[in-house]
């Protein structure tokens, strides 16, 4: 295909995505290194028979039309990622000074708002992962040994986690497990604690997210490694059989190797989904014991002000959070790439 | 795999069955249970004393009269105007699935045909934004929005969510048209065809099963989206998601909880139909990128 039919071909789907997602990844660039202006303050002296009196007052006037013809607001450069809400650079520095062992920083840490919903982020990033992977491929398997005709209804059953809004998906099992729902009540009665409730304690409500992000993401890996059974090499797998392999044996050392690209591919696509969590903290409600990344940003845009400037440092953490997890797959890619263009 | 599974001992066949059951339960339980509680009145639901009442309803019996209520669903659509929500939801999803996908197949198939090396940077490019969380790139929207007076309408959340969804869509329809053998446009090229009179004449006729299963995957984007549409969308506007969250804002202090849980059920229904038409579509698209590799 000649340049130019291609650049024609090309033009409007190049531009939608430099527009919406390129031109707006570098302005929140940008935005994360300005702050919204002060509002201008007048000085005025009021002088009467007993006295002057310095008056302050903020120049309504004045500060509308600052803010109007920069709406950027001022250059702070990298303020915004020092201060409290985000890297928190002195906070850390005092911690470090104050705390005697290790023990006390971590959780001293954890006091700070970034850091907390980083460490959410990444322990349900990386618990979500693997146990969405074993799960699925455990489903695979069972589905591939069932009889052809119930296969097709499995199947449908089994994609209805994945294929609801995380949104719904997370309010259908928090009505479930509230403490006058069907699971929170079995839970009281198996715990014979009557209030016992999962939105009281972080560790539960941790662990609630996670079961709904397995419950979300399981079908997923069940379908990738269903779809890869279907190509599984029967004649090694028989010719283990002859050598005398158990079943775990065949599944570990034939099945297991013959899906390990479909498992990386899974797990990596996983990471980077997984990291960008969110959805089910507002289902469940569970804001006030587990907070993400994204869910963090989520809250400065949301509300009554909107805090652009802080969204946008976020933001930016965000994106380079997901790079770091993009990386792997970018070389993947280019490992594929290059083999193909070789053959 | 039939035969394979003939010879499977009894004990595990067995243990296959009990997990498998237990995998549906889990799976389609939730669902099921909140579609049969959606006719009931919050005390039965929600029941502290015993929850049998969920599925007795002695509660909604002696308020209502019957064992099954429609009071739920009349407060979601009438009394809250989630009909409107519905109708917004279906045009968002009507227009962001046919321009995606007229952009999508365009651009899709430029990048299978073309032999160039830039081809590959722009996949890569298109991967790197599809890992970026949409609601990273909210900050950077709504600046411009609010100074050009773009917020709050369906079509500037349309127009963004077809962005975020075209690196996704590209990568899948590239890969399908792959499938489709370069000689059958060429042949029409040098039957002296333009390259868009080939794509019109040629491919288009036999592209549709791809574009069938990327049209879904764009849906399900849509139609599921909360991040972008709950940030850019007017309280008149809102799709069927937001209004979903909104509902847990307003109405559960009211007590009426059961209006979100017969929106959540409304909002589900038409996803199950589509499950139910497309399972093997939605299947393939699945495991078309993994395949592939």
């Amino acid at each position: 295909m000649k340049h130019k039919t291609f650049f024609w071909f090309f033009l409007p789907t190049a531009s939608a995505m430099l527009l919406f997602i390129a031109l707006p990844i570098f302005s929140i660039v940008i935005q994360s290194l300005f702050t919204p202006h002060d509002a201008v303050i007048i000085v005025t002296e009021n002088c009467d028979p007993f006295g002057c009196k310095q008056e302050t007052t903020i120049d309504q006037e004045a500060t509308r039309d600052l803010r109007k013809s920069e709406p950027l607001g001022k250059f702070v450069g990298l303020e915004i990622y020092k201060d409290r809400g985000h890297l928190a650079v002195n906070e850390i520095k005092e911690i470090w000074v104050e705390s005697n062992n290790f023990a006390e920083f971590r959780n001293n840490i954890g006091n700070l708002p970034f850091y907390r919903a980083m460490a959410f982020t990444l322990t349900f990033t990386f618990t979500v992962t693997p146990l969405m992977l074993v799960f699925g491929f455990i489903i695979a398997l069972a589905v591939n040994s069932l009889h052809q005709n119930l296969k097709g209804l499995t199947i449908f059953f089994s994609l209805l986690p994945m294929i609801v809004s995380p949104l719904i998906g997370s309010l259908v099992l928090f009505w479930m497990i509230d403490s006058r729902g069907i699971i929170g009540e079995a839970l009281q009665y198996v715990f014979e604690d009557p209030d016992l409730s999962l939105k009281a304690s972080t560790g539960l409500t941790w662990v609630m997210l996670i079961v709904y992000g397995v419950w979300h993401a399981a079908p997923f890996s069940f379908v990738v490694f269903y779809a890869g059974l279907q190509t599984l090499p029967m004649d090694t797998i028989e010719s283990a059989k002859i050598d005398g392999a158990s079943r775990l044996q065949q599944v570990w050392y034939v099945v297991i190797p013959h899906l390990m690209p479909l498992i990386t591919f899974v797990a990596l696509m996983q990471l980077m989904d997984n990291f960008r969590v969110f959805e089910p903290i507002v289902g469940f409600s569970a804001e006030a014991h587990a907070q993400s990344l994204s869910w963090f940003i989520f809250n400065d845009l949301g509300g009554e002000t909107r805090l652009l400037s802080s969204a946008a440092t976020s933001s930016v953490l965000t994106i380079i959070g997901v790079s770091i997890l993009l990386f792997p797959v970018l070389i993947r890619t280019w490992r594929d790439f290059n083999e193909k263009s070789a053959k | 795999m039939i035969n394979h599974s003939l010879k499977l001992p009894i004990s595990l066949k067995v243990s296959i069955s009990i997990f498998i059951v237990f995998w549906l339960i889990i799976a389609a339980f939730p669902f099921i249970w909140t579609l049969w509680g959606s006719f009931k009145i919050e005390a039965d639901f929600f029941s502290k004393a015993d929850w049998m009442n969920a599925l007795f309803a002695p509660r909604t019996i002696a308020e209502k009269g019957g064992a099954f209520t429609g009071d739920g669903y009349y407060g979601a659509w009438v009394q809250e105007n989630f009909w409107q929500a519905v109708i917004n939801t279906t045009l968002v999803c009507f227009f962001v699935v046919g321009t995606s996908l007229t952009i999508g197949t365009l651009g899709g198939y430029a990048l299978s045909r073309s032999s160039y090396k830039y081809t590959f940077w722009l996949l890569i490019t298109a991967l790197i934004f599809r890992a970026m969380p949409p609601i990273t790139l909210v900050a950077g929207y709504l600046l411009p929005f609010y100074e050009w007076n773009l917020w709050g309408h369906l079509a500037t959340t349309v127009i963004v969510l077809v962005a975020i969804n075209q690196p996704f869509t590209l990568w899948m329809l590239h890969s399908f048209f792959q499938k489709i053998p370069k000689e059958l446009d060429e042949s029409a090229k040098v039957d002296g065809c333009t390259q868009f009179q080939a794509f019109r004449h040629v491919i288009i006729p036999v592209m549709w099963p791809g574009v069938i299963t990327t049209g879904l995957f764009s849906f399900l984007l849509a139609y599921n989206d909360f991040a972008i549409t709950s940030m850019l969308l007017s309280q008149n506007n809102q799709t069927m998601v937001p209004k979903i969250a909104s509902f847990m804002g307003t109405t559960q202090t009211e007590g009426n909880v059961m209006f979100a849980v017969a929106a959540v059920v409304s909002t589900t229904a038409p996803l199950f139909i589509m499950v139910m038409f497309f399972q093997r579509q939605i299947v393939s698209g699945l495991t078309a990128g993994a395949v592939k590799g």
